[in-house]
């Protein structure tokens, strides 16, 4: 019975060390700045992690292996208590460790967080409700019109309240894609019409709530181009699951171009360049097919 | 004159005239001997029963969403039967899929992890393991199995109130029940089987009323955060009994440092309860006056839905999220703890050693409860919460690491070396070591702020939780019956099922759960009714495949278990008082206890609760209850004593406390 | 004593008395002196250990209320940091509630030197008085209640509305409990008076220790509540 829990144990540890070691369920590319970065923090603290498992579920196993009772008369296990002095070694080296990682794993979040964006940021102001993405872009003249939660009519496709009294709006661009430039800081003013909903793109790696009632104001800076599945992490209702948007990364100058596009022509040419970029995803696998041959 | 003050006096066979009296007479008839019975262990088993039916129902469930996950558009047709309008023609649809996501969330963790261990386990062990005749107020002690009771067919109604399905009230709308629903509790007819917005409910999903976020969210909602209030109450109330009962009544020579893990896990665990849950209670108490009084404690000014602005003034969503949080992790631990106890002391007695490192295991116990208030901000890294804060609260989080790494070093000190016997509940001790170790420390990741920012509500977080809090503990507890039974029910569960469904269960939730990290890193978010929607999803169906199969497997082992259990209570062996040769009390009474536990006599303790494989000792365990010259009469050297027990060898729990 | 049990088919294997091992029953084995007396404090309490829970459990709970209270500060500090609050002018009747908690709090102390002097007619006339003053409490917060509805200020109002509301009703629930249990102390004094019901009296000391700490808390409580929602900020 003990070998049987031992083998099974180390079966299990090489089953879980091969999931984690197949490239073929691993993050996508990552396609912002902070993602290498990022990656590699991943990278040490799974090594961390996987050291960790296996020591432990081997030692167990190597534990029911060797430690059966035979069943005889009078066998005697080892009598101790414990042992303080290798209590506090194991203590002191997991404490080391973990506050180390710990104190590693704030890099990419100082980097992201603890700073405003950068001036010359492209913005975006993303106002999300239940199933749908909007982004509000500020039009030429780089300024966003004033918005009014009142003026909110989704029936006449006023989906962020923009005031068209306001000089500043005449301008701006409301689509329900994600266009940003790339290497250039993008800063996403997050707001949300109803429930809390969660911008999410895996390629980025990086996450965000959008809480009602506050004006979340985030940024990070892609660095390559491409189309990429936008999806809502934070569990906002029925069609939850159907929450879904694009992030387009495209080149400065086409951004520079589309800015500039009033709101009927900017809609067709975000809609045009969705269908020429293809999926991320896709674009990878056709690289990592070429690189093959 | 006085009745305490005279009973001093008296010899101890008069000791059990004192407390001839009040409850302490064995109650006649059925319905106060097994109903409404103010006997701990009846109370225990009650518990017991009723975590199991929430389990099963939890579990039933959970299949019903991986087959939704699995194939989105097949149609069972039985369901079509049972849900008319959440599964119309057998096809379940997104809200029912969501409603299933909230009842198995909210029916595991509170019916089931946190009644069974504690509510159940607890409320009959611990007493006896103290040597007390029962918990210090019965009357409380029945009390709070009826209002977790009451809260679990609330919960269970919350099912019930909205659309038009099978059993649902809105059928007859000119009913008095229905009228109550449509007026009071915003409900009817929406079409759906029940509240959607999680276990944690966070607002405003869950607090705009009148379903107006979604369906489901009108009198389903309101039920479900009634249900939870009400669990609140029950057991603020059970652990105030729990905490007296150890403070108050442990027997002479039951020092604290003699007490068996379990005890110090039951303990701590109703520290936390106590503290925890007057917190969820203060947030659900909001959340319903903000659902039906107009208040705006959670509900921002402005909220929109379908183009009509409502009128709330300003609260803030993120103040739920602070709430529940800093309930629902001191929750995480209320449900690992016992399981943690109970691994302590059944890897202990099946590796015939004593406990490596016992006061290591107590501080590392207590650290674990006590740093877990400390840390709630990390289920909230990306809810907009200051970037500061979640950085202090990710290092606090990885310390709660090193006393859990503690814990494992020391199981693993307990049994290497030790003489290993591979009964049913010793494979459940040792598969908790393994999935605690698997699920607790991918913590190191998800406690990163920098990596939460991919990791957060992913399935990468599901396969961390379910691992660690979902079937570790439910390993515990199943250990817990395994090793009980037989004390609980006086005969044997069958070891061979028993096995069978250990190394079932064992590879099936790894099966289960591993696949989820993958998931997780590839970037499945959680709680999506179907994975249809996004191409980077579709190289996860393999996987998804995988899950679902292991899925079903384990859950019919578990029938394999509900078999064994049931045979073996009327056809199982007959047990002794201990089979398992085990050293703590309640191995010192018949299996099962007498009603009073210990027969209108008080057991004195006179060493630490492992003491197995004393050298020089007749036998390779030692019971609490043998006096020291017993062993010296057989002619050996008087046995060292361990850290246990600390103290003269008739050491007393209680000098100078009273 | 010891007795050896066959781990495969639970039987044993030597011959005891019927209850189990370990039992110092009987008076055999009575510990490890050979004697029972002078008993250690530890046997006390399980002759007659209600009067140790009383008070044990009294604190126990006095903390969980206080968590719920404090969970609801910090609600309320959390929100008052939000724009929006509007700050509700203290109704004077407040003082009044104060005052007259407070003087209850006193009375209660005196009915409970009553006891220990043994003066029945003194402990049952200061415990009257505390009843009395308890529910003056109440109908002064309700009172002051009426007069804020009187003045258009309702629960859905403002959220500093919200919390008064919330926080005096939730007050005035526990009070109405330590109310519950002022008058069935009562209750039971009179019926002693009677001749009606015997009383343990160290029993009793003990409920009249632990429905005083519940009380005084109650009182303090208040006067937690009052400073935060009208003389903080």
């Amino acid at each position: 019975m003990g070998r049987l829990l031992g083998a099974l144990l180390f079966l299990i540890t090489i089953a879980s060390v091969w999931l984690f070691a197949n490239a073929r369920w691993w993050f996508p590319h990552a396609i912002t700045e902070h993602g290498p970065a990022y990656d590699n923090q991943f990278m040490l603290t799974i090594i961390v992690v996987g050291i960790a498992f296996v020591t432990a579920q081997v030692a167990l196993g190597i534990a029911v292996w060797k430690y059966s009772a035979k069943g005889e008369r009078g066998e005697r296990a080892v009598y101790s208590h414990g042992n303080n002095r290798l209590e506090m070694i194991w203590t002191g080296i997991t404490a080391l460790i973990f506050i180390g990682v710990a104190l590693l794993g704030q890099r990419v979040w100082a980097r992201l967080h603890f700073y405003e964006a950068p001036p010359g940021s492209a913005q975006v102001h993303v106002v999300a409700q239940q199933f749908q993405w909007n982004f509000h872009y500020p039009g030429k003249d780089g300024q966003f019109g004033h918005t009014e939660p009142r003026l909110i009519k989704d029936s006449e496709l006023n989906f962020v309240g923009l005031d068209e009294n306001d000089p500043a709006a005449k301008d701006d661009q409301v689509v329900t894609t994600l266009v940003v430039p790339v290497n250039r800081p993008v800063e996403l003013t997050l707001r949300s019409k109803d429930v809390t909903h969660s911008i999410w793109v895996p390629e980025t790696r990086f996450k965000q709530d959008l809480v009602p009632g506050m004006s979340i104001t985030v940024h990070y800076t892609p660095v390559e181009t491409g189309k990429f599945e936008l999806a809502c992490a934070e569990l906002c209702g029925q069609l939850h699951f159907k929450m879904k948007s694009y992030l387009l990364v495209v080149p400065q100058e086409q951004y520079n171009d589309l800015i500039q596009l009033p709101q009927a022509q900017f809609q067709g040419r975000v809609t045009q360049l969705l269908k020429e970029y293809p999926l991320g995803i896709e674009k990878a696998a056709a690289q990592a097919a070429s690189a093959g041959q | 004159m006085e009745e305490a003050t005279q009973a001093e006096v008296h010899p101890p066979d008069h000791a059990a005239h004192a407390h001839a009296g009040g409850h302490h007479t064995p109650p006649s008839g059925f319905i106060r001997k097994y109903v409404f019975s103010l006997d701990h262990k009846v109370i225990g088993i009650q518990y017991l029963f009723l975590a199991m039916f929430s389990a099963f129902t939890g579990m039933a469930m959970s299949l019903l969403m991986r087959a939704r996950l699995t194939w989105p558009d097949h149609a069972f047709s039985f369901l079509g039967f049972i849900f008319k309008t959440g599964a119309p023609n057998g096809q379940m649809n997104p809200e029912f899929y969501l409603s299933l996501v909230t009842m198995h969330g909210t029916m595991m963790v509170f019916f089931v992890l946190t009644t069974a261990p504690q509510g159940g386990f607890g409320n009959y062990m611990l007493p006896i393991q103290v040597g007390a005749d029962d918990m210090a107020f019965p009357r409380l002690n029945m009390l709070s199995f009826w209002v977790t009771l009451v809260g679990l067919l609330v919960l269970v109604s919350a099912i019930f109130v909205e659309g038009s399905s099978a059993f649902s009230l809105s059928a007859h709308p000119n009913s008095a029940v229905a009228k109550f629903v449509t007026t009071y509790l915003n409900g009817g007819g929406t079409g759906t089987i029940g509240p959607i917005g999680g276990w944690t409910g966070y607002p405003p999903l869950s607090a705009i009323p009148g379903g107006k976020s979604g369906p489901g969210q009108g009198a389903g909602a309101t039920l479900w955060i009634t249900s939870i209030a009400i669990f609140c109450v029950a057991s603020l109330l059970g652990a105030l009994n729990f905490i007296t009962t150890l403070l108050n009544m442990r027997c002479r020579g039951m020092s604290l440092m003699r007490m068996p893990l379990t005890c110090w896990s039951w303990f701590t665990t109703a520290v936390l309860a106590l503290l925890a849950f007057p917190v969820l209670l203060a947030a659900g108490v909001l959340l319903i006056l903000d659902r039906h009084a107009g208040t705006s404690f959670f509900i921002p000014a402005g909220e929109i839905f379908s183009d009509h602005v409502l009128p709330n003034k300003g609260g803030s969503p993120i103040l739920w999220q602070h709430l529940f949080w800093f309930f629902g992790h001191p929750e995480v631990y209320i449900a690992i703890l016992p399981g943690m106890g109970a691994t302590s002391h059944i890897l202990s007695t099946f590796a015939r050693r004593p406990v490596f490192g016992y006061r290591a295991m107590v501080f590392a116990m207590f650290g674990i409860g006590m740093l877990g208030f400390f840390v709630w901000g990390h289920h909230m890294f990306v809810s907009g919460m200051s970037p500061y804060t979640g950085m202090a609260f990710s290092v606090l989080t990885l310390s709660i690491g090193v006393p859990s790494a503690i814990k494992t070093f020391n199981w693993l000190g307990t049994i290497w070396g030790g003489k290993l016997r591979f009964t049913t509940p010793m494979l459940f001790a040792l598969g908790f070591v393994s999935l605690f170790v698997a699920g607790g420390i991918t913590g190191l990741v998800l406690g990163q702020t920098s990596l939460d920012l991919a990791f957060h509500d992913t399935y990468f977080v599901l396969a961390h939780f379910h691992l660690v809090m979902g079937v570790a503990a439910i390993f515990g507890i199943f250990a817990g019956i395994y090793f009980w039974f037989p004390k609980m029910f006086g005969r044997m569960m069958n070891e061979s099922l028993g096995k069978i469904h250990f190394f079932v269960s064992f590879i099936g939730v790894y099966g289960i759960f591993m696949p989820m990290h993958s998931m997780g890193v590839v970037g499945m978010p959680r709680r999506y009714s179907a994975f249809t929607e996004y191409a980077f999803l579709t190289k996860l169906h393999p996987l998804v495949l995988v899950v679902t199969i292991s899925a079903f497997i384990t859950a019919a082992v578990q029938l394999v278990f509900l078999f064994n259990f049931f045979w073996s209570l009327w056809k199982g062996e007959k047990a002794g008082d201990n089979p398992w040769e085990a050293t703590t009390l309640e191995w010192a009474i018949p299996s099962p206890p007498p009603f009073d536990n210990f027969g209108g006599i008080v057991p004195v303790v006179y060493r630490g609760a492992y003491e197995f494989s004393v050298p020089g000792a007749p036998e390779d365990f030692t019971m609490q209850t043998t006096p020291d010259d017993e062993i010296q009469e057989a002619g050996h050297a008087a046995p060292r004593l361990g850290e246990q027990g600390v103290g003269s060898t008739t050491g007393n729990g209680h000098n100078g406390q009273h | 004593m010891v007795t050896t049990v066959n781990t495969k088919t639970g039987e044993r294997t030597a011959t005891r008395p019927s209850r189990g091992v370990g039992f110092d029953g009987g008076g055999k084995r009575t510990g490890g002196n050979g004697s029972r007396q002078p008993f250690p404090p530890g046997d006390q309490h399980q002759r007659d250990e209600t009067p140790h829970h009383y008070r044990i459990g009294m604190w126990v709970a006095v903390a969980s209320i206080l968590m719920l209270f404090m969970a609801l500060t910090s609600a309320y500090v959390f929100r008052a940091a939000v724009s929006g609050w509007q700050q509700l002018r203290t109704p004077p009747l407040l003082w009044v509630s104060t005052g007259v908690i407070l003087a209850s709090s006193v009375s209660f102390e005196l009915a409970r030197r009553g006891l220990r002097r043994d003066d029945a007619a003194a402990y049952q006339r200061w415990l009257g008085v505390a009843v009395l003053l308890g529910f003056a409490f109440l109908a002064s917060q309700f009172l002051a209640w009426r007069g804020l509805i009187a003045q258009g200020v309702y629960l859905a109002s403002s959220p500093h509305s919200s919390f008064f509301y919330l926080l005096t009703a939730l007050h005035a629930l526990h009070l109405s409990g330590g109310i519950a249990a002022l008058c069935y102390l009562l209750l039971r004094a009179r019926r002693e008076a009677r001749g009606t019901t015997a009383v343990n009296k160290v029993k009793r000391r003990a409920a009249v220790d632990a429905v005083g700490i519940y009380w005084h808390f109650m009182d303090g409580l208040w006067i937690y509540l009052f400073g935060l929602l009208f003389l903080w900020r």
